[in-house]
């Protein structure tokens, strides 16, 4: 996180350098990393713009002295400007430009620590998050609720002003789940469990895909996150239980088929489709864990222990 | 094996497309044309005694560089593809199949089969002459990587034609890469072809370390080599030190594919993300051997068109160093996104923020070897002049992505794309095509049409803003890489138009540029002087073309600026005496290059369909030729003093 006191001034300078012409467009809305709808998407803008405006400061000064000096010095006949032939070193200026860069790469990389760190964590004093256990297929998407027991397939649903914790697994090559209005992306490889907690602010249908090619159907692979408030996701949760056909292993060996298909809905779902241990890193920056999954409970093991 | 199941190994239907079949007839008329004209003009012997078994470094630079124009032109015709299949939404200008092979092979081919050899073209053409030397350490080795080169080279754009291209992406990232998902022969290409390639790299690596340390000129120090024979001496030392890991997931993902191992397969708890970080362990210092030739060749050419001594140039040597030891310390950041913990990417990040400093500070020094200077705008100084704008703002985009959480939105978009085509083509390509207007001369004894050449620099340098400025915006709007189409009502369609509008400006700068090459090379101005750029380093005290030996009499340097210096001193080399010239000892054609290139393309070819006989065959071919070399003692012979004073005389070198 940045101190208050720096947000303000460069959002402005964001607003001058980059996307007043687009947003006065009126196709704004379509840059979706610069219109984040979410705390994670937040943060990532704010560092995207206060790197944005430190490295304008430096093509700033490199285009001035650039442009003047092949102005100035060009090789026509009757230039005055002064020719040294044998100029080759000047100590205070080349400590300048050692210097120069380096301030600014620090006030850069501050934040940078700072807030990859913040990411890495779920925030506390927050309602209880919501676990969603994703799967990327060839080329579709499964998502499975151990909390609500329910599982759909190329969508989601999510309560606003609640931290989702998407945990992402593969059960096909490499993909890489992004929804970018919500906030960055992370891989989803098999054999591995990765956190990535992300929330909406407001509700709302963003829209999502994969960021990692795996084969001839992957740009089909896209799907919506429906952020509704937590009452509508309850309630969602609650009627999709009780009145959707639950999911069996043959829906599920169907999905590993490759292809595409639409969207889809069910009830209960077979508890062994996610994996019930594999390893992966923690969300809190204490290293790898395994996961352990019972009927309605999860738990996080260190690596260390054997489960 | 029945012949129908064999025509269908051979062409399965992936290659039977009709754009394909043409390629083949074009390609079969072509090299019947070929042989045909070779017969008729008899130049068989002259092609096996000139070119084929030749272990001359400057004949060896020109194979390297018209191999690379050739890659060019054919990853060139990829890019165009690609750019045609995304301009419009929903289209459908060839099958998904075919548009994942076209960015697979338009990656390879441009990264290790056109800038790898165009920048060995430009070591083996220049550094000899720059450190005062007649060939490099190890002549014979030389024609090796060379022909080793060309087999991977062959051997993968055979692909398209026989048993369908590797559709992986250039990276080649397993599981998708392996048996389960990618049943063809195509991976395979890639694989062998990498490796065969990859082990010539190495050796050039090794061979150019050893000729930079070991043959420099008497007087020539370290700290007065020119910067491009520092670059040159930091590219080899990064090849060394950055390909073996390529070497070992190449060599791992391949057993997986040729022979049921597991090292990175999905089953049997393979583990894809250390083929991942083996990959990128190389990876990072590649895209540094990419561009650091490149620092070199811009610090030549600004100092030789501003008529000024470089700025700073210890500075540049020690940023130079910076950028190598550092840019083994940044891999990770190709995969933020791989979940490796905030400890991992925070030391990732600042390691790549770090390498931003030296490579800012020799754009600062570069800008001040103009300042006090008097810049001429040849081509070759064009390309450095829209080099450092282009690079900056390439590297800005750089620590844009460097910041670890801003990656995770940046990560596979076309904000990367654009990124690294940014500093790709403003780093490299701007740089070896500046070296090939700087070069050419002294490599073909004719300028290149300045007038000509502004028309393709214009064309390349609109045409690249043109292409890739939309392609940043496209990645703010969620565009990610390698996708096959998109639907329309994301708001891509209008920035793909544009985007694809700039590749065929680019396009047409190619075009200009073969056009200004043939025709230079025809009606060119011929460089009798031997210096056509007033130039500061001694290959320009040698006439163009230069003589087999380079140096009749190895020169004595003094200063940085070797020759330069020597000019202001009202010195010259060309005034030799007779009495100077003695007998000279030259490397010896021979054979065994060429034919141990054919062995291994024969390996590689039958591996790839995993026909044995033909693998033991190509083994053998192998294991004869190193057996016969390394007994082979007669490798050099002795050009006697008359015949190179009698050559020097005709250039009207000779005193008396």
């Amino acid at each position: 996180m940045l101190p208050m006191r720096f947000k303000k001034p460069y959002r402005k300078l964001m607003l001058v350098a980059m996307v007043a012409g687009l947003l006065s467009a009126g196709c704004g809305q379509q840059y979706v990393m610069l219109n984040p709808a979410g705390p994670v998407g937040q943060k990532e803008l704010h560092l995207m713009i206060l790197a944005s405006v430190a490295m304008a400061i430096v093509i700033a000064v490199v285009f001035v002295l650039f442009f003047y000096a092949i102005i100035r010095f060009r090789d026509k006949p009757g230039n005055t400007a002064p020719y040294r032939p044998d100029w080759h070193s000047h100590k205070w200026l080349e400590i300048l430009w050692w210097v120069l860069p380096a301030v600014l790469l620090t006030v850069i990389a501050i934040p940078t620590v700072k807030t990859t760190y913040a990411l890495d964590r779920l925030p506390k004093s927050k309602q209880k998050p919501v676990v969603i256990d994703v799967t990327s297929l060839t080329w579709k998407w499964l998502f499975q609720y151990p909390g609500q027991q329910v599982a759909t397939v190329n969508y989601a649903v999510i309560p606003t002003g609640v931290p989702v914790l998407f945990e992402l697994t593969a059960d096909s090559p490499m993909n890489a789940f992004w929804v970018p209005q919500l906030g960055g992306m992370e891989y989803t490889m098999p054999n591995r469990v990765l956190p990535l907690w992300l929330e909406a602010s407001k509700s709302g249908i963003y829209a999502g895909r994969s960021g990692q090619y795996s084969g001839t159907g992957f740009e089909k692979m896209t799907f919506n996150i429906k952020a509704v408030s937590p009452q509508a996701f309850q309630t969602w949760a609650h009627e999709t239980h009780s009145t959707a056909r639950p999911m069996s292993m043959y829906d599920y060996n169907q999905l590993l088929k490759f292809n595409t298909v639409g969207t889809a809905t069910y009830s209960n779902y077979p508890l062994d489709t996610f994996p019930t241990i594999a390893s992966g890193f923690t969300l809190n920056g204490t290293g790898m864990y395994m996961t352990m999954r019972n009927k309605n409970s999860i738990t996080y093991m260190p690596m260390s222990a054997k489960p | 094996m029945s012949f129908s199941h064999l025509a269908h190994t051979l062409f399965p239907p992936s290659v039977r497309l009709p754009d394909i079949l043409l390629i083949d007839v074009g390609l079969v008329l072509a090299g019947l044309g070929i042989l045909g004209l070779l017969t008729k003009t008899r130049r068989w012997g002259w092609l096996w005694r000139e070119w084929l078994t030749t272990v001359d470094h400057k004949k060896i630079a020109v194979m390297y560089m018209i191999a690379a124009l050739v890659m060019l032109l054919r990853g060139g015709i990829d890019a165009e593809m690609l750019r045609a299949q995304l301009a419009a939404p929903g289209a459908h200008f060839m099958p998904a199949s075919q548009y994942d092979e076209v960015f697979t092979t338009h990656g390879t081919i441009m990264i290790f089969f056109m800038a790898m050899p165009f920048i060995f073209a430009l070591f083996n053409a220049v550094v000899p002459l720059m450190i005062g030397a007649r060939d490099v350490a190890f002549p014979r080795l030389n024609a090796m990587s060379y022909w080793l080169f060309a087999a991977g080279a062959i051997l993968f754009n055979l692909s398209f034609i026989i048993g369908g291209s590797p559709n992986a992406g250039w990276t080649g990232y397993p599981p998708y890469s392996e048996l389960l998902f990618n049943p063809g022969p195509g991976e395979n290409y890639y694989f062998l072809s990498l490796l065969i390639a990859g082990m010539g790299t190495t050796m050039t690596g090794i061979n150019f370390l050893v000729t930079i340390v070991r043959m420099r000129a008497p007087g020539m120090t370290l700290m007065r080599m020119p910067l491009f024979i520092w670059s040159a001496m930091v590219t080899s030392a990064l090849v060394l030190f950055a390909f073996p890991p390529l070497t070992v997931a190449l060599a791992m993902s391949l057993f997986d594919r040729v022979f049921g191992s597991s090292f990175f397969t999905l089953a049997h708890g393979g583990m894809p993300m250390m083929y991942v970080n083996l990959f990128w362990l190389f990876g990072h210092p590649e895209v540094y051997i990419l561009v650091i030739p490149l620092f070199g060749v811009f610090s030549e050419v600004v100092a030789t068109f501003s008529k000024k001594q470089l700025f700073g140039y210890p500075i540049m040597v020690v940023s130079i160093l910076a950028i190598m030891f550092l840019s083994y310390g940044t891999w990770v950041h190709h995969f933020f996104t791989m979940g490796a913990g905030p400890g991992v990417n925070v030391f990732f990040g600042l390691s790549t923020m770090l390498i931003a400093i030296p490579t800012g500070v020799k754009i600062f020094n570069w800008i001040f070897t103009m300042w006090g200077g008097r810049v001429q705008y040849t081509v070759a100084m064009l390309y450095q002049l829209a080099f450092i704008p282009t690079f900056v703002i390439g590297g800005a985009t750089g620590v844009l992505l460097a910041v670890v959480p801003a990656d995770y939105q940046f990560h596979n978009s076309y904000f990367l794309i654009a990124h690294f085509h940014n500093v790709i083509i403003g780093g490299t390509l701007f740089g070896l095509l500046s070296a090939l207007y700087y070069w050419w001369p002294k490599m073909f004894g004719m300028k290149l049409n300045e007038q000509q050449g502004k028309w393709a620099f214009w064309l390349f340098f609109i045409g690249f803003w043109v292409t890739f400025t939309p392609q940043y915006l496209l990645g703010l709007k969620g565009m990610t890489r390698r996708i096959y189409t998109y639907p329309s009502g994301l708001g891509w369609h209008n920035l793909n138009v544009i985007s694809t509008v700039g590749a065929l400006i680019m396009g047409a700068g190619f075009v200009v540029l073969v056009f200004n090459l043939v025709w230079s090379y025809v009606y060119g101005e011929r460089d009798l002087t031997g210096d056509p750029w007033d130039g500061r380093t001694l290959e320009w005290s040698l006439p163009s073309p230069v003589p087999e030996y380079n140096f009749a009499r190895i020169p004595v340097v003094h200063s940085r600026d070797a020759w330069w210096d020597m000019k202001q001193k009202g010195q010259s080399l060309a005034a030799l005496r007779p009495e100077d010239v003695h007998d000279i000892e030259m490397p010896k054609n021979s054979p065994i290059p060429f034919l141990l290139g054919v062995a291994f393309f024969v390996v590689g070819f039958g591996m790839t369909f995993k026909w044995w006989p033909i693998v033991i065959v190509g083994g053998l071919g192998i294991v004869l030729c190193l057996l016969f070399t390394g007994f082979d003692y007669d490798d050099h012979h002795h050009l006697q003093a008359d015949t190179v004073r009698q050559s020097e005389a005709s250039l009207g070198r000779l005193q008396g």
